[in-house]
């Protein structure tokens, strides 16, 4: 199979390819795209800019979401103890009702919300009369139901345009109910084009209503935030199983097997790590403008981007004991790790993959592909700004229409409650050293030159990518999966993991290299055709031999 | 426990609905629409909705599912979507090259007023629909009715290709509703062991269950073609399976082109197999072939088998209505007790029906139109059942009470192979059953003590 790409790669030059998979489009179409597919320069200052964030072109079957699927699937979902009522038509609601595999574990007690879906499943006489009596009643039901710490109030398509004031709604309704805290994201579907203002959204939200909301001291040496991450397939329960080892004490995560105290304390760290940085930036630089924590990128997806990351976060504590701590811990979960490399690399070395998912995940993935030996030849991302393409330093970008309508909330330093976890020079003695503050590099420098990165990738350019390039896995989601494996190419979904994970983390790493050797080296794809169709010529009738 | 905030005692809700059952409009149009050879379903509204359904319907048949979008921004919101649906045809046809377009609205498009028929004009007009091709378009807003509305409105806007020449075709038109790829090719396959010609609409057979070959086609060789569509107005009459999902179109037809129908229901279980076939035979004036006689005896038999399993077992079942009305039957037809029933979609007639069809049971019936599946486990647990019949979204409810699931419905996210075994027909019951009497006996085998564990059942 590698050889097959290579020659692949051989007869077909990128260029050759990007035109290819554009040459069907009508022209304004293909001009369009065109900015969005790049043929990559490894960043040696000569890449060009990539179109980014701008809108889906109506009839293109694109892998994107909406505003709301950013807001409640993503960033909210995943918190448990928080009743997530979604104010629309039963829709929304359903759809998003356990679709994600966010894991979670409320122990035997514990509130737990995730496995229930709350809608108030409007009519058409609320689209016409207003559907704020019907959100007011609602509210109430599931407090008097359940008499949770905190609901939280999404609107979907319609609430915007007929005008409800959710906002005012759960105002009232938090000073009424007294004990509950209650606060609504205004994420209608059409907002921005595509799931990334929904994240922006429920970032804002989250950080005006509930972070900051407990003072009551929480314990720990080395506290830290984890940002960016969903605890998909059990990732999270990984990541922590690491930290916990590593004398690491985890505040909160935003928001995989969160609870609502966690985002409540979260500003008792002092240092944010931030896995997705699509997804959850603004919450990063926000807790470090009004309390002072500084923020570093990290990755626990990959090995040794794992141990990286770690040794980053010890850096950032300037304490011997626990860098050296940190270091036992990577020593003891390497020849695991180590161990499954060996055994999986004479299957997986130089066989091809691609990877078209998230703001994040295109990216943090090729460390895993890399550690097995295989070659990233085309990713990209479904939802990305420039930023994660090109690194932070293109910051701030332009503001165009559907920016424009997503709130970007000023933050000031908490008169009380902001201090400096480093000061000035300790922060840049730390720059000086190799931790880079408040910064991503993105995608591409990673990637190799001649690759092709491409920006909301859809159905036909991936077929043409596909057809062309032959590699040896695909990688995206569930609408993308079967139309790939039609072509029998494998298809492993990095937003939901098939029914596989943890991926993160050293365990998680050992998980992936046995599913990716699964996926590539299964016996399914030698079976497209039958024997007959193999060799299809004929002997006589009912000739025996 | 999974559900663990659900309380026994059960309060009144006017306004929270907790754990559907149910979902909006317009998957059902889209997956209808998939029932239309060489049909692109396309998604009027946010592109949201459309990859929702997508995934959904993705997650249920495991098989690639197509769709477009309008891809609504806030500009279009306020605006209207005129410019962004005739963007989206045009793009449509330059590069997917559907023959059909089936276009459905959202409660994004519905709420600001966009009109489809006015739109399809100004494409028509301004040349964005190639000869030969079509664009049809149905109303489907998400904050009416349920899934199962949608999906019979796409199936009543597909009659807008009937014609009538004047000259009937000598064929019946067949309306399965939603059932599965596996049902549709079984109604096809029952009407032609009767001998009856028929034109069924929509047919997913052929599209949803494709094979894997190295080679995808956008649009799979199966699906109900535009000309049988076409000659559907020429037909001797129609059969519209399920009042919810079929009727709609079946009058349409009768409306139009003065092609008579009847409305039966679903073929699940034997008494409605039996009514199916009886119509058929009846319309088309031919005897039943023995091979469909020994089919229906064959279910009969297994009947008579397990029956001392499935006696008085009592019974939760929740899905669509029509699906409900024939498997309520089905089990009081082999004297289980269906105690609690519940679909989300509307509809009083509903509940008169398992009325009706549950009244002689020795025991009390709780039934609910535009209900939940928070109600339901709520009746679970003040009285418990043997046997829970739901979607995949039931597991966590027969976890929690310790109850067996017999998965059947739609969706079905956690199981495969619905689309290539039918529940349908003689067959159908056949597996329904096995399916029925296998979870009752594994639950058997896993409570019984060992002095009481046996080797023969």
């Amino acid at each position: 199979m590698a050889t097959t790409a290579k020659k692949k790669l051989v007869q077909w030059d990128p260029t050759d390819i990007k035109a290819e998979m554009i040459a069907k489009y009508p022209p304004k179409v293909a001009r369009k795209r065109a900015k969005q597919i790049m043929i990559n320069e490894a960043l040696e200052n000569e890449t060009p800019e990539i179109l980014a964030n701008v809108r889906t072109i109506p009839g293109i079957i694109t892998m994107r979401g909406c505003t709301y699927a950013g807001c409640k699937g993503v960033i909210m979902g995943p918190t448990r103890d928080i009743v997530n009522l979604v104010h629309g038509p039963i829709g929304c609601g359903f759809y998003a009702w356990l679709t994600r595999r966010n894991q979670t574990d409320p122990g035997p007690d514990g509130e737990n919300y995730m496995n229930y879906c709350f809608s108030t499943d409007m009519q058409d006489s609320d689209i016409i009369f207003g559907g704020e009596k019907r959100l007011v009643r609602a509210i109430q039901e599931a407090y008097d139901l359940f008499h949770p710490k905190a609901i939280g109030v999404f609107s979907t398509c319609p609430v915007g345009l007929i005008g409800d004031d959710i906002h005012t709604i759960a105002k009232n309704m938090k000073e009424k109910l007294g004990d509950c805290n209650v606060f609504a994201f205004s994420c209608e579907g059409y907002k921005g084009v595509s799931q990334s203002a929904g994240h922006h959204i429920a970032n804002n939200q989250v950080f005006r209503h509930v972070v900051g909301e407990n003072d009551a001291p929480k314990e720990g040496e080395f506290k830290i935030n984890l940002l960016g991450e969903y605890n998909i397939g059990g990732d999270g329960f990984e990541i922590d199983r690491i930290f916990k080892k590593c004398g690491i004490t985890n505040i909160s995560t935003f928001s995989g097997n969160s609870t609502y105290d966690q985002f409540a304390s979260a500003h008792q760290a002092d240092l944010s790590a931030v896995m997705c940085h699509r997804s959850i930036n603004y919450v990063a630089d926000m807790l470090e403008v009004k309390y002072g924590i500084p923020w570093i990128k990290v990755n626990f997806i990959g090995a040794e981007a794992t141990a990286k990351s770690l040794r980053k976060i010890a850096m950032y504590f300037e304490n011997q004991a626990f860098i050296d701590r940190v270091e036992k811990v990577i020593a003891e979960e390497m020849p695991d790790v180590e161990a499954a490399i060996a055994d999986v690399l004479p299957r997986t070395e130089g066989k091809t993959a691609m990877i078209f998912v998230g703001g994040s995940r295109a990216h943090h993935y090729q460390e895993l592909f890399k550690e097995m030996g295989m070659k990233i030849i085309s990713a990209g991302y479904e939802f990305a700004h420039r930023d994660d393409y090109e690194g932070r330093q293109v910051l701030p970008l332009k503001v165009d229409a559907d920016s424009r309508n997503i709130e970007e909330i000023e933050v000031e330093a908490d008169p009380e409650r902001f201090h400096p976890r480093k000061s000035k020079e300790e922060l840049q003695a730390l720059e000086e050293a190799g931790l880079k503050f408040r910064h991503y590099d993105g995608l591409i420098p990673d990637m190799e030159s001649r690759t092709l990165v491409i920006d909301d990738l859809n159905q036909h350019e991936a077929e043409k990518l596909v057809e062309l390039m032959k590699p040896d896995i695909f990688c995206a989601g569930i609408k993308e999966k079967f139309s790939i494996q039609k072509l029998g190419v494998p298809m492993k979904q990095l937003h939901s993991y098939d029914s596989g994970g943890p991926y993160a983390g050293f365990k998680g790493a050992i998980n992936f290299y046995h599913e990716i050797d699964r996926l590539v080296n299964s016996k399914v794809w030698s079976y497209m055709k039958a024997p007959w169709q193999e060799n299809p010529q004929l002997t006589g009738a009912y000739v025996w031999e | 426990m999974l559900l663990r905030h659900t309380p026994k005692e059960i309060t009144e809700r006017t306004a929270l609905t907790i754990n559907p059952a149910k979902t909006c409009q317009p998957i059902g149009a889209m997956y209808a629409a998939l029932g239309i050879h060489g049909c692109l379903p396309h998604s009027h509204g946010s592109q949201g909705c459309c990859a929702y359904h997508r995934s959904t319907l993705t997650r249920h048949y495991k098989e690639p599912i197509s769709a477009a979008s309008s891809s609504f921004t806030e500009g279009a919101s306020v605006f209207g979507g005129q410019a962004n649906l005739l963007q989206a045809i045009d793009n449509i046809f330059t590069i997917y090259k559907p023959d059909v377009i089936a276009v459905h609205t959202t409660c994004l498009s519905e709420t600001i007023g966009d009109d489809l028929k006015q739109i399809r004009k100004k494409a028509i007009s301004e040349g964005k629909i190639p000869e030969g091709k079509y664009v049809i378009g149905a109303s489907t807003p998400s904050y009416v009715g349920s899934h199962v509305t949608g999906f019979s409105t796409m199936v009543k806007t597909m009659t807008e290709f009937a014609e009538s020449t004047g000259k009937k075709n000598g064929k019946v038109n067949i309306i399965p509703g939603w059932v599965e790829p596996a049902d549709m090719a079984e109604v096809k396959r029952m009407a032609k062991l009767i001998g009856v010609d028929s034109i069924v609409f929509p047919d997913t057979s052929g599209v949803l269950d494709a094979p894997l070959t190295g080679e995808y086609k956008m649009f799979p060789d199966g699906g109900t073609t535009v000309e049988e569509l076409k000659s559907s107005g020429d037909s001797v009459g129609t059969l519209a399976l399920g009042e919810w999902c079929s009727a709609a179109a079946a009058r349409e037809l009768d409306k139009l082109h003065k092609v008579p129908c009847k409305v039966l229901d679903m073929p699940f279980g034997l008494k409605a197999t039996d009514r199916f076939v009886d119509a058929l035979r009846t319309i088309a004036g031919v005897s039943v072939s023995d091979e469909l006689a020994y089919e229906r005896g064959q279910l009969v038999d297994l009947i008579s088998d397990m029956h001392q399993y499935f006696y008085h077992k009592k019974v939760a079942i929740a899905g669509d209505p029509d699906q409900l009305i024939a498997m309520t039957e089905f089990l009081v037809s082999i004297d289980m007790l269906p105690v609690h029933v519940v679909t989300g979609t509307p509809g009083k007639k509903f509940e008169e029906r398992i009325r009706e069809i549950t009244a002689d049971m020795p025991c009390e019936v709780n039934v609910k139109a535009k209900g939940d599946l928070f109600l339901l486990h709520q009746w679970m647990k003040n009285d418990p059942v043997d046997l829970l019949i739901c979607n995949s979204y039931g597991k966590y409810m027969a976890r929690d009470e310790d109850v067996p699931l017999v998965r059947w419905g739609f969706p079905i996210l956690d199981r495969q192979c619905h689309q290539y075994f039918p529940t349908v027909g003689y067959k159908g019951g056949l597996r329904l059953l096995e399916k029925i009497l296998d979870r009752l006996l594994d639950r058997k085998e896993r409570d019984d003590p060992e002095p009481k564990f046996e080797l023969v059942l």
